[in-house]
């Protein structure tokens, strides 16, 4: 019940929303919407959390073996708690904001949100096709109607990138379902068939393409900046903080335990090597960046380069990192978009060269800015740096991996890139002189220092006591390594 | 049976309606009501009810899968008659002639999904393509249209001939015009067989539009008045396929092996001009041809796999390419101008009609939730379970891919491109008709079963 509520509370007032003519009515339907979710998430995880609640199963496409299956697991409450928590942040920071059409831009978001949730909870191939596209073609909506100046191409090139990967892998999974003894798309057919490993290893590349277009993983980062900058603000939260984590989520749960040999073939070298040659080149384009978005863009590529990192390096501490590091991410990139928002609104710019000074201006916005800047740099006491370390030593101490001491250190560089280029941001535009542009600034409003404050409070939180998410994730990481790992390797 | 004498019988009676009749509207009412009569009468004929006794053994055999398209071919007519039935009076003088000819057409259509006869097939296309050259070049001052109907009727004479040659062929092989007595299993199929299957194939796909005997199809398309090019795009092609699909199921399915590898290479080819050729079009009648072409190299991989996955998946697929596209094209009769340009800013002056217009894009070009995407994925999982051919289903949803950019750029105009669309107003009839089109392709892109269900029953 918890499960279908999670779908059907966005989805249904997000349908909803189309009908309220009214800017404000539309504005605060989608507020109220986006806590009865929280709400919802909240109960799942405390006192609901049984398992026949978490779950939901009815007959939906018996012809084609496919079934309306969804379940909470542990990694799926912990995306599903982010994507939930997420939407009103996003709402209350952007609330100033005014929208054309504004019915019509809340309903596509509560929609987004439906095929967030969806794409975290289901439990069968197809149904987890669907809400992937579903969670796509309102943000296409969102980006191309409400965007910037070049959003009609960059929005575009973002959809045909994703497109191209996900109609590969419908292939991959239309395959694997045919491999399957009963013709089902059932998650534990796929988990119980057995593949010879020359299959494994094309059908991988298929899957694995439709994922790593959408992390972003290096190559396939092109379309990432663009949209990120085009995109209206609040459309950005929602790619950059969730969106992305669909792509490792999918790994996670639809690549390691069912191409167990594939995985380990290309996962831990192959794919390690260039992941972490991308994550290097990001870092050093989101140095040299003068407008924020973009360098918050090739940050994330970094970030995220990581978390692919540790999954294919298959160790239990490494992989309940990377499911509490997407929690993380997702937080402390909305307090960074926040920041954005807030200075763009105000002073209509977002390059570093044009700002400067605020610190003087706004004490209350540079306080919770640094905060949220450290933990993107992963300090101790925030969460990132728990996430980080935790990632660390699981590359290290990886039972499939060889080469830790090359990937380690080569890693551990983007960590000490990411720190020059999240100063450099802050401090080009907090410290300093101010200038003509923010001479006239003033401090940030009441529920922006709500969204930030309740942000500071969450990196802090799990900063210091991350003990319930990982009890949380324990489960789902030893049942995915059991199957990920290979016999052979089994120590 | 009941559909085609009857169908047959209203085509007759359409003919001198228009001298007997004055009213226009009481011209398009007896055409409305007869093609219902004809629906409601096939449809009963599915639960055993036969209005005629006439023995066709041999020649045509109503099956439940021939009679279950026929109610889909005609369910079709029936939505294209209601949306489109008004524009055909801007076409020529010769109001009640049209509705002759389209109910012809449905009495081919009906012959070519119902033979078992190769005669009753030949038949059957001609019917079909006869009053098709004529609907062509209804538009008799338009020079395009008198350029396209010869254009047509030349090409389409000479796959006609084709086709009879191949006929001639595969009887002197076999003796037999019946088309389960073609193929003997066991022994092997001699070169006569094989020649006059190639002719054979060749002339469907000609029908069919598909690559390489695709060159008329733009041309035609484009000359056509562009309400008959909605009726001769969907559910005429989508017949033809349904006439594909038996022809070779029936009579080549059991030497299947020899013919598959050209079908195939003739998909990838359909496919990849298709929707490349689509990519570069200025106006969006002619991407609507390409596009055509292109959704007919989806249909082909039907005729490739030749299992039921693929012939339950056919079905969908013709219900869901002729729902979208007789809605796409009923909405761009109604536009000024049939460049992508001409759709600038048309979502602000009817945004109902862009709502739906994007429904059926998307069902188009296959997004999940459409009865398009369901479609697809039948084809590929009909491909896939036939075993090999996986180059060509990655071939297909690349191009799949490219199409999402032709049909995403009238997105595109009519949302985020500022313009006037010069639009005709519309109806609310007309509203009300398409809004319940596009419910129902969301609604079979989300419950397929509801057609099938009613397949199997």
């Amino acid at each position: 019940m918890i499960a279908l509520l999670l779908i059907l509370v966005p989805l249904l007032s997000g349908i909803a929303a189309f009908f309220l003519k009214k800017e404000n009515a539309a504005k605060g339907w989608a507020l109220l919407s986006s806590f009865a979710t929280v709400t919802v998430s909240i109960l799942g995880l405390t006192i609901l959390n049984k398992t026949e609640l978490l779950q939901f199963k009815c007959s939906w496409l018996p012809g084609l073996g496919s079934s309306f299956s969804i379940q909470l697991d542990g990694m799926g409450q912990i995306l599903c708690l982010l994507t939930a928590i997420s939407f009103p942040l996003i709402f209350i920071a952007t609330w100033q904001r005014s929208y054309k059409n504004a019915h019509n831009f809340f309903a596509l978001m509560l929609l987004s949100q439906a095929g967030l949730m969806g794409v975290f909870l289901a439990m069968d191939a197809l149904l987890f096709y669907f809400f992937w596209e579903l969670a796509l073609i309102p943000v296409y909506f969102l980006s191309s109607i409400w965007g910037a100046e070049r959003r009609i191409a960059a929005t575009f090139k973002f959809f045909i990138y994703t497109f191209v990967g996900s109609l590969l892998m419908l292939v991959g999974l239309i395959y694997l379902q045919s491999l399957t003894p009963d013709r089902s798309f059932d998650i534990k057919a796929f988990y119980s068939i057995a593949i010879d490993s020359k299959t494994q290893n094309w059908i991988f590349w298929l899957m694995f393409i439709a994922f790593a277009i959408k992390i972003p993983v290096f190559p396939f980062h092109s379309w990432q900046p663009d949209a990120y900058e085009q995109s209206p603000t609040a459309v950005t939260m929602v790619l950059s903080g969730i969106m992305v984590k669909m792509g490792l989520f999918a790994v996670i749960r639809w690549l390691l335990p069912v191409l167990p040999s594939a995985s380990y073939a290309y996962g831990e070298e192959m794919i390690s090597m260039w992941v972490i040659v991308g994550m290097i080149y990001a870092s050093l384009l989101a140095w040299r960046q003068d407008d924020m978005k973009r360098l918050i863009a090739y940050s994330s590529i970094a970030h995220l380069g990581l978390m692919v990192v540790a999954i294919f390096s298959e160790s239990e501490i490494g992989m309940q990192g990377v499911m509490l590091q997407m929690f993380n991410h997702g937080i402390n990139i909305l307090g960074l978009w926040v920041v954005v928002e807030i200075l763009e609104r105000k002073y209509g710019t977002r390059k570093l060269s044009e700002l400067g000074g605020l610190a003087q201006k706004a004490p209350a916005m540079a306080i919770l800015f640094v905060v949220v800047a450290l933990a993107n740099i992963a300090l101790p006491l925030t969460n990132a740096f728990v996430g980080e370390f935790m990632m660390f030593t699981g590359i290290f101490t990886s039972p499939v991996s060889a080469y830790e001491m090359i990937t380690v250190p080569a890693a551990g560089l983007t960590i000490i890139i990411g720190a020059v280029y999240t100063l450099r941001m802050v401090q080009k535009v907090i410290y300093g002189n101010t200038n003509a542009l923010t001479e006239t600034g003033t401090d940030i409003g009441y529920n922006e220092k709500l969204v930030l404050g309740i942000i500071v409070i969450l990196i802090l939180i799990v900063g210091v006591y991350p003990q319930p998410f990982l009890d949380l994730t324990k489960e789902t990481t030893d049942f995915i390594l059991d199957k990920a790992i290979l016999p052979s390797l089994k120590k | 049976m009941n559909a085609l004498i009857i169908s047959a019988i209203m085509g007759v009676l359409m003919m001198f309606s228009g001298i007997l009749l004055k009213q226009k509207s009481t011209i398009r009412g007896l055409a409305l009501t007869g093609l219902l009569v004809t629906i409601i009468l096939n449809v009963m004929e599915i639960y055993g009810f036969h209005l005629f006794k006439i023995n066709a053994t041999g020649m045509m055999s109503f099956d439940r899968f021939s009679l279950f398209f026929n109610t889909i071919a005609m369910a079709c007519t029936f939505v294209f008659f209601l949306l489109s039935a008004k524009e055909m009076e801007k076409v020529g003088v010769n109001y009640s002639d049209y509705f002759a000819l389209i109910f012809f057409i449905l009495a081919g259509i009906i012959l070519s999904s119902s033979f078992s006869s190769l005669l009753i097939l030949f038949l059957g296309i001609e019917i079909i393509s006869i009053p098709l050259y004529i609907l062509t070049g209804s538009d008799k001052r338009n020079l395009k249209s008198n350029e396209a109907s010869l254009k047509y009727f030349l090409l389409g004479s000479f796959s006609t001939g084709l086709m009879l040659m191949g006929i001639t062929l595969v009887y002197g092989s076999s003796g037999s015009f019946a088309i389960d007595a073609i193929t003997n299993p066991g022994t092997k199929p001699d070169v006569l067989l094989i020649a006059g299957l190639l002719l054979l194939m060749f002339s469907m796909a000609f029908k069919v539009s598909a690559a390489p005997f695709h060159f008329w199809t733009p041309d035609v398309y484009d000359g056509a008045p562009t309400v008959f090019t909605s009726f001769m795009a969907t559910i005429v092609k989508a017949a033809v396929f349904i006439a594909f699909i038996r022809l070779f199921y029936h009579a080549f399915g059991e030497i299947h092996s020899t013919w598959k590898f050209i079908i195939a290479v003739i998909t990838a080819l359909t496919l990849f001009i298709g929707n490349i050729t689509a990519v570069f079009q200025q106006s969006v009648k002619r991407m609507l041809a390409y596009s055509s072409i292109a959704q007919a190299g989806f249909m082909l991989m039907a005729v490739l796999a030749l299992n039921s996955i693929g012939s339950e998946g056919i079905l969908l697929y013709t219900t869901a390419y002729c729902l979208s596209t007789i809605g796409l094209f009923a909405i761009l009769v109604k536009m000024k101008d049939y460049t992508f340009e001409g759709f600038n800013g048309f979502a602000k002056h009817q945004p109902l009609l862009a709502g739906v217009a994007v429904i059926f894009l998307l069902s188009l070009a296959g997004i999940p939730l459409t009865a398009g995407f369901l479609a697809k994925f039948y084809m590929i999982n009909a491909v896939i379970n036939s075993g090999g051919f996986l180059w060509l289903v990655i071939l297909a949803v690349l191009m799949a891919a490219i199409s999402v950019y032709y049909y995403f750029r009238v997105i595109q105009a009519m949302y985020f491109k500022e313009g006037e669309a010069q639009v005709i107003e519309a109806s609310t009839s007309f509203k009300w008709v398409i809004s319940l089109v596009a419910a129902l392709v969301i609604l079979l892109g989300v419950f397929p079963q509801l057609l099938f269900s009613w397949f199997y029953f």
